[in-house]
């Protein structure tokens, strides 16, 4: 069994007066893709930050691939990015280029593939996320919410990382598209090998998705496991979350669909 | 991290020719110094040879990028004697399978041609019509705000004062002070040498009231808050704010434009008393210096210097000079597109267009009001 990708210790975030994670403890191990969930505010995303290194924690240490993220020099910490893609919730397209420029993006910057070779991932890239060269050309205002989620899915993807962050990947699609997102990134995992970090409310996807779930509450992770084991956890948020209205109907149609 | 082997080429020649590749076929190892030249010089030999036969079974790791390279170096076909691992088999499938794909052309007009001058034409016709647009506008909405006052944007109207005026004192004096300073000493000397030292407050008083108090409010604002009231709109329009006060019934004239028009034509005017007064109390202090002018002579001959009209003059540009430069603003505002680019050129724009606009109104000013106030 190999180090764990993500390892996160004793971490805390703290803005201001407002603590909003206490001696949190996480680990991915490789080739899995855990589901970060939670109430809004609970922060879900800011978890998702700190792996990334966008927030400082006030206490505790982010560890991917076993090296503390804060502890790093530039060039180290530049070939660890290197090694990791995020999906922004909105995209985070870069509006002033277009589709293609937008995934060429990652490749020109390593300043040593040629042109028709970054052309050609490129192409395929998007091919993979189910665009066309038409759409490549398009600038990100031009494009419909779903598109614009392929496309930064396309440019998380194009640096060939091994491990993948998503911010909500389906929320705003409509569910035929979010499915087709769940088929995407799951042919993408078995394809490429991923390890997945994923911050979703859509019971669909976690359920259709993740290998375990992590769930947070009250600044802490009250439960980590697969589905099951998190659902058996007796807490007000698990009760209201997996087995409210919502989420009865969404494991009746897993059930059926499992039989 | 490091790759201890990087993505090599071996070739045995024979018959035919075999290919072994090795090494990890990464992307980042790709990107590594020198490694695609290596293994397009190994290569370079070997195209016009006739069949080649490949051998990928000693590569480590492959990943999209090396399989694209290698894809490319085949000449996007599968070569007919080819040995790999099954696990890398999915690659090159997928790429035979996506087949070869083109980006369509994108069609550009040259800068120069009588197309691109025709659109620059176009352009500019329509910047003027959407000005003139504003600004009836502007009236209609003005007399709405007339006929109702009491649910004018009255809040709205006075942050603007205050962000636009009062948060401007600084900057206006410090620039005020330093313009009279220059201005006095370099007067004084001048007018040293003829010997009509007493003159200094003449044309200190008549430049600065009549001209240059209003003209440094006026470049001033159009710097500060030019960019700023464009750069909102823009960012407005980027987040939807603008679709989202139109959906609830907020018209965009009533709500954003005529209170900063209004604001603007406030507070501008008090800038310009500030600013003179500011430049006037520079100059003061340096005729004291060079010349020995003491303030209470300065202070005294100045009404006299300078007829009254010249201070009217003086305020009703900086009325016309705060609105235009409110319009403007708004106008290239609104234009903004939701992209960062257009986010920056239209926030240039507006700030460049707003001085131009100001200076051309100061010319309109000193041909109209030719002979008035001397």
């Amino acid at each position: 069994m190999n180090a764990p990708v993500v390892q996160i210790e004793g971490l805390c975030t703290r803005f201001g007066n407002v603590v909003v994670h206490e001696d949190i403890y996480l680990q991915v191990a490789q080739g899995e893709i855990l589901s970060l969930v939670g109430g809004s505010g609970s922060g879900k995303t800011t978890l998702l930050r700190q792996m990334l290194g966008l927030e400082k924690p006030a206490a505790g240490s982010v560890k991917l691939f076993g090296e503390n993220i804060h502890q790093l020099d530039a060039a180290q910490l530049q070939r660890l990015r290197n090694r990791e893609g995020m999906l922004f919730q909105h995209g985070a397209l870069f509006s002033a280029l277009t589709t293609f420029d937008n995934v060429a993006q990652p490749l020109r910057e390593l300043h040593a593939l040629p042109e028709a070779l970054i052309r050609d991932a490129v192409l395929q890239k998007l091919q993979m996320v189910g665009l066309t060269p038409a759409d490549a050309i398009k600038m990100p205002s031009d494009l419909s919410g779903g598109m614009v989620k392929r496309v930064a899915l396309a440019r998380a993807l194009a640096l060939e990382p091994e491990l993948l962050f998503l911010d909500e990947p389906t929320a705003g699609l409509d569910p035929a598209l979010s499915d087709s997102f769940v088929e995407l990134i799951s042919g993408l995992h078995d394809a490429l090998r991923l390890t997945v970090v994923m911050v979703t409310h859509d019971l669909d996807t976690l359920l259709a998705l993740s290998s375990r779930i992590a769930v947070l509450a009250d600044r802490h992770v009250i439960a980590c496991g697969t589905a099951v084991e998190v659902m058996a956890v007796d807490h007000p948020f698990i009760q209201q979350f997996f087995l409210g209205p919502r989420g009865r109907r969404a494991l009746q149609v897993l059930d059926t669909h499992g039989k | 991290m490091d790759y201890p082997v990087l993505p090599a080429l071996q070739i045995n020649f024979s018959q035919p020719d075999v290919v072994t590749a090795n090494g990890a076929w990464l992307v980042h190892a790709l990107a590594q110094r020198e490694v695609i030249a290596r293994l397009d010089s190994a290569l370079a030999g070997l195209r016009e040879r006739g069949s080649i036969a490949w051998n990928l079974r000693a590569i480590s790791a492959l990943d999209h990028i090396g399989a694209q390279w290698l894809w490319q170096a085949w000449g996007r076909k599968r070569p007919p004697q080819l040995l790999l691992l099954p696990e890398h088999e999915a690659f090159f499938a997928r790429l035979e399978q996506a087949g070869e794909q083109h980006l369509p052309p994108i069609t550009t007009t040259r800068r120069l041609s009588i197309v691109a001058l025709g659109q620059r034409a176009q352009e500019f016709s329509g910047h003027l019509l959407g000005f003139v647009g504003l600004i009836g506008q502007v009236v209609l909405d003005l007399g709405r705000f007339a006929r109702d006052p009491l649910r004018g944007p009255w809040r709205e109207i006075s942050a603007t004062i205050f962000h636009t005026g009062y948060q401007a004192l600084g900057i206006t004096a410090l620039v005020g002070v330093l313009i009279g300073v220059v201005l006095s000493y370099l007067s004084a000397q001048q007018l040293h040498t003829f010997g009509g030292d007493i003159y200094l407050v003449n044309i200190l008083g008549m430049s600065i009231i009549r001209e240059l108090g209003p003209l440094l409010a006026a470049i001033l604002v159009a710097g500060r808050s030019g960019s700023s009231i464009a750069a909102q709109l823009g960012v407005m329009r980027v987040n939807e704010e603008l679709d989202a006060m139109q959906v609830m019934g907020l018209p965009h004239g009533f709500r954003l434009i005529l209170p900063k028009v209004l604001a603007l034509a406030v507070s501008m005017p008090l800038l310009v008393i500030w600013t003179d007064a500011m430049a006037l109390f520079g100059g003061m202090l340096a005729a004291k210096i060079e010349l020995g002018l003491s303030p209470a002579y300065f202070i005294h001959k100045l009404p006299q210097a300078v007829p009254l009209a010249n201070y009217l003059i003086g305020l009703a540009k900086g009325v016309v000079f705060g609105s235009l430069i409110a319009l403007v603003a708004c106008h290239f505002g609104f234009r903004i597109k939701a992209n960062t680019e257009s986010l920056g050129a239209g926030t240039t724009s507006a700030v460049v267009t707003a001085i131009t606009i100001v200076i051309l109104a100061d010319a309109v000013f000193a041909i109209v009001f030719n002979g008035v106030g001397f």
